[in-house]
């Protein structure tokens, strides 16, 4: 994750039940014909936020963004910008703008008659416009480039069309569906970055849209996950990513083994869940808010668990055996997918600190596996 | 990559181009015959070039074939677009399944059905209101244009549905009206559509003898229609001279579209170049 500065970590406004949202849904259901592409969200975003929703494929996320852009109306709820409501306020009066997914430039107009676009709708002054798009192109380093078609551009380029053409209106809030798509890995990254500063030296409210978990995580100041037109969680990366609400966010976000089981053991401050297919009884540091013999599951990341040739020195962790079946070297580390002796596969990354270690764990090896009591989250949906 | 090809395709080949070009050859030939004979060659002369110029009858059913064809296409392309932007852009409306059907139905109509249809409109509505009165060149314009504004609405429709939606959608999102969406942003990419269906509005009109038969009127004959009488009292080197004139602009128009387009792909060709350089530029920041 980037190092946003201290004051906007410091301020988290969706913490302070006081805090008015900038953009605020309420129910939000979109419906085409029998379909449910949106279903009952309601989500609160703050000023300067960079929120991201993050879904798969056709869950809805860029209906819900047009929707805020005002290109579909909704069958039902409402939505509200900077206290306003949105109803029937078709997408030119709106102070929102919008990046396409295709970028949809103009084909037939020179990046800056792109960019100028907007301002013109407004009868702004001839002179303005002249200096505020040699602004912007400045601002996304496309000056040299202002005569240019947008088919004379490389994909890059383009991008950069769309974002300054989109953000030449100082908008108050700012929709991205997904920007950075088109994009090959190696661009992508830096525009990540660009993106990030440019919000920052803006203070534009960001909502992007993406499927693509680790650029959410890198961007945003909190994330919405979306499955089947439901926002399933909203919360910041990390929360997200340590403490899931539900199988479905701790799956769909990094990889996770997942154990089912049933309370054996429960107090104030600790649980202990049997479960079968991990091969011990596993004890959690808190406690669950749970009927004893409920069905439960338990989540851990492989980064969490500990592997090894000794059984672990401290005798409370969590631990359990199992025989190395393959190793996957990826570079910076390597993932052991470890057959327990229940028979489930699970899977465990560890860092490779040293570049030439002597004791590498290797195939058929037998192996411990231990992890700490709050390492687990305890899921009960 | 050359293949040895073998002889007789060559035979086919020459077969295949004489087949199609032989007929128009000859009559060009024989547009440049002195005799008056159409079959037997005399003489070079352009003296039915000079006939042709002299003769009223064709130079003004010329005139007037040009000029239905002008209007007719005209009417047809606005009102074609304005079909294929409903039928593209309004979504599922009401109607629309007929519209659509009605729109196109002068493709698949025989000529002669949609002809004898418009002549008996034409005749009730003159009974009627007494409009339109007789039948004239008016008729004429009236039916091409229904005719021609299908095939508008078709190729305009295919364009429509071929443009990315959110090229509007931006637009409109920047401020634009729908109305000034669609001067500023629509019908400039839709324009090269426009451009084909008035070219192929006038050709339709220019050649067409079938509607025009049905719904003109005396004193309202096009060059078809003129062609057609004439033949059918027997063939005249005059007429070669005009096809062969006819032969000619058509020819030059093919030509010089030719040129444009090898022009706009060579342009094309370049701006990809140009766009791929563009990645290896100093990033942003
Ligand atoms: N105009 C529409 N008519 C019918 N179905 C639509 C329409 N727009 C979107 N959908 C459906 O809604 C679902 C969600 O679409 P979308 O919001 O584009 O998903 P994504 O999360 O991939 O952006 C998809 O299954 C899609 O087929
Ligand atoms: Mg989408």
């Amino acid at each position: 994750m980037h190092d946003k500065k201290p004051e906007t970590l410091v301020i988290e406004p969706w913490r302070d039940p006081t805090a008015k949202p900038y953009i605020s849904l309420s129910h939000v259901t979109k419906r085409f014909g029998n379909f449910t592409a949106v279903n009952e969200v309601s989500l609160d975003v703050f000023r300067q936020e960079l929120f991201c929703l993050l879904g798969g494929s056709g869950c809805g996320k860029s209906t819900l963004l047009r929707m805020l852009a005002g290109f579909e109306e909704p069958t039902s709820g409402q939505i509200f910008i900077d206290g306003q409501d949105m109803a029937g306020i078709p997408p030119y009066r709106r102070p929102v703008n919008m990046m396409f997914q295709s970028y949809a430039l103009f084909p037939h107009m020179s990046v800056e008659d792109n960019v100028a676009f907007g301002l013109k709708q407004d009868a702004t002054p001839r002179r303005e416009i002249r200096e505020r798009v040699a602004a912007m192109l400045a601002l996304v380093k496309l000056s040299a480039f202002s005569r240019r078609k947008p088919h004379q551009l490389s994909g890059g380029q383009r991008q950069r069309v769309a974002l300054a053409r989109s953000l030449i209106k100082e908008p108050k809030l700012l929709l991205l569906d997904e920007p950075l798509g088109a994009l090959d890995r190696k661009l992508r990254e830096s525009t990540q970055y660009e993106l990030m500063n440019l919000q920052d030296k803006l203070g534009v409210t960001f909502i992007v849209v993406t499927h693509d978990q680790e650029e959410a995580m890198m961007l945003a100041s909190r994330i919405g996950v979306m499955n089947l037109g439901h926002i399933v969680q909203v919360g910041t990366p990390t929360e997200i990513y340590e403490f899931p609400t539900s199988r479905f966010v701790a799956d769909f976000i990094g990889s996770v083994n997942m154990f089912a089981g049933q309370v054996t053991a429960e107090g104030s401050h600790f649980v202990r869940i049997a479960a079968p297919d991990a091969g011990c009884t596993i004890f959690i540091d808190h406690g669950v808010a749970a009927p004893p013999n409920a069905q439960l599951w338990v989540a851990l990341r492989p980064e969490k668990i500990n592997i090894s040739r000794e059984p672990p020195a401290n005798p409370a962790e969590n631990c359990t055996q199992g025989v190395v079946d393959g190793i996957a070297y990826m570079g910076d580390m390597s993932v052991f997918h470890v057959k327990l002796d229940t028979g489930r596969m699970v899977n465990v990354t560890r860092a490779n600190l040293i570049r030439h270690a002597e004791d590498t764990l290797t195939w058929d090896d037998r192996v411990w596996l231990h992890w700490h009591p709050a390492s687990g989250v305890v899921l009960t949906i | 990559m050359s293949r040895r090809v073998h002889p007789a395709l060559w035979i086919w080949l020459a077969a295949g181009f004489a087949f199609l070009y032989v007929p128009i050859v000859s009559l060009i030939i024989f547009s440049f015959n002195e005799s008056k004979l159409v079959t037997v060659w005399s003489g070079f002369s352009t003296r039915w070039y000079g006939a042709l110029l002299q003769n009223d009858q064709i130079l003004s059913a010329a005139g007037l074939s040009v000029r239905i064809g002008l209007i007719s296409a005209s009417l047809a392309v606005v009102l074609g677009t304005l079909v294929a932007v409903v039928l593209a852009r309004f979504g599922m409306f009401r109607g629309r399944a007929l519209l659509s059907g009605l729109a196109t139905a002068p493709l698949v109509m025989p000529e002669v059905i949609t002809g004898l249809s418009l002549l008996l409109l034409f005749v009730a509505l003159e009974q009627a209101i007494g409009w339109p009165s007789g039948r004239s060149a008016l008729t004429i314009i009236i039916a091409h244009t229904t005719f021609a504004m299908a095939y508008v609405a078709v190729v305009v429709q295919s364009r429509l549905t071929g443009m990315d939606p959110a090229i509007e959608e931006a637009a409109m999102d920047l401020g634009a009206r729908p109305s000034k969406v669609f001067f500023v942003i629509t019908l400039p990419l839709i324009s090269p559509a426009l451009v084909s269906g008035f070219l192929l509005a006038f050709t339709l009109s220019l050649d067409d003898l079938v509607l025009a038969s049905f719904v003109s009127g005396p004193g309202a004959t096009t060059l078809p229609m003129v062609i057609y009488s004439k033949v059918r009292l027997g063939l005249s080197p005059e007429i070669n001279a005009l096809a062969t004139l006819m032969v000619a602009v058509v020819g030059a128009g093919v030509v010089i579209a030719g040129v444009i387009l090898n022009r706009a792909e060579k342009a094309r060709q370049r701006d990809e170049q140009m766009a791929l350089a563009g990645d290896e530029a100093p990033p942003l920041r």
